[in-house]
């Protein structure tokens, strides 16, 4: 189901949010674009955050609510001009409701060249299970 | 005499009875389109991906975000004022029963030239590429740092 094909890529410029409540520091929030996925087991959340380091992101579960919190530093150093600029950097901020109940014990999370991999096992219970019938 | 400063028309040649609504429907576009881009439209050559250069006194820097993509599936290369990027981003195969919520992320050959504002030392070129943004420092020639020139009294 994944695309390989050899399609040139668009651009696309990062979508800036407005987040509900304010925030403490001014800054620019930007939403994290995401592959969302389920197989029986689990729900697998793909988010691409570049320029997030492990240290920097805040992943939080409660209510069914599963919030993902990024800060970015600015890469360039003190002396450096603009000569282009074609995006911006900021934090990351986004929010799902999840309507499967989550073995929050077992949830994954890894973050590799700017990608966030986040596996929540589902419950055994909320796995569809098959039940055989025996014949007598 | 008025007429010329007011609208900028030509006062002489109307080359045809359309161009003045050509030009008010492409100001239009142009006033519609930013307004729902939103108020801070940067200029963008709207080719993935997206780059931004910075410079010091010594170097210039480059920086593209290419989530996902590791040092080896980029190609980078340099010439005297120009730098060049080009790979692939693959997205991972999942499981084939997987049932998707969201697909927002896109894979894809991407492949861009930037060109520099001064020539660059094409031999001390740094590239770097850590949690998905690719850095790229080109030290200035020596001949497009800035010299200071002392200025004598006399």
């Amino acid at each position: 189901m994944a695309d390989s094909g050899s399609k040139a890529l668009q651009a696309k410029e990062k979508a800036e949010v407005s987040t509900p409540a304010e925030q403490t520091r001014p800054g620019l929030v930007f939403t994290p674009a995401v592959d969302i996925f389920e197989t029986d087991k689990e729900i697998t959340l793909l988010a691409d955050m570049p320029g997030v380091k492990a240290g920097d992101l805040d992943i939080d579960l409660h209510d069914n609510v599963l919030t993902l919190n990024a800060e970015v530093q600015a890469p360039e150093g003190d002396g450096e001009l603009d000569v282009i600029r074609e995006y911006r950097t900021g934090k990351y901020y986004r929010q799902f409701t999840l309507s499967q109940v989550i073995d929050q014990a077992k949830i994954m999370a890894e973050l590799k060249d700017g990608v966030l991999r986040l596996r929540l096992p589902k419950v055994e219970a909320a796995q569809p299970r098959k039940i055989a019938v025996n014949t007598a | 005499m008025l007429l010329r400063r007011r609208t900028g028309w030509p006062a002489w040649g109307w080359r045809s009875p359309f161009e003045e609504l050509e030009r008010m429907r492409r100001e239009m576009d142009w006033l519609s389109s930013g307004l729902s881009r939103g108020l801070f439209v940067e200029p963008s050559a709207g080719v993935y991906p997206l780059m931004n250069v910075t410079e010091d006194g010594d170097n210039y820097s480059v920086r593209a975000e290419l989530p996902g993509l590791k040092a080896d599936e980029l190609d980078i290369s340099v010439t005297g004022d120009t730098l060049s990027i080009s790979g692939e981003r693959k997205l991972a195969a999942e499981d084939e029963k997987a049932q998707y919520h969201r697909r927002e992320r896109e894979a894809g050959t991407f492949s861009r030239i930037v060109r520099l504002p001064g020539q660059i030392d094409t031999g001390k070129v740094e590239a770097r590429c850590a949690d998905g943004v690719l850095t790229v420092i080109l030290p200035k020639a020596e001949s497009a740092k800035p010299k200071q020139i002392a200025i004598k009294a006399s």
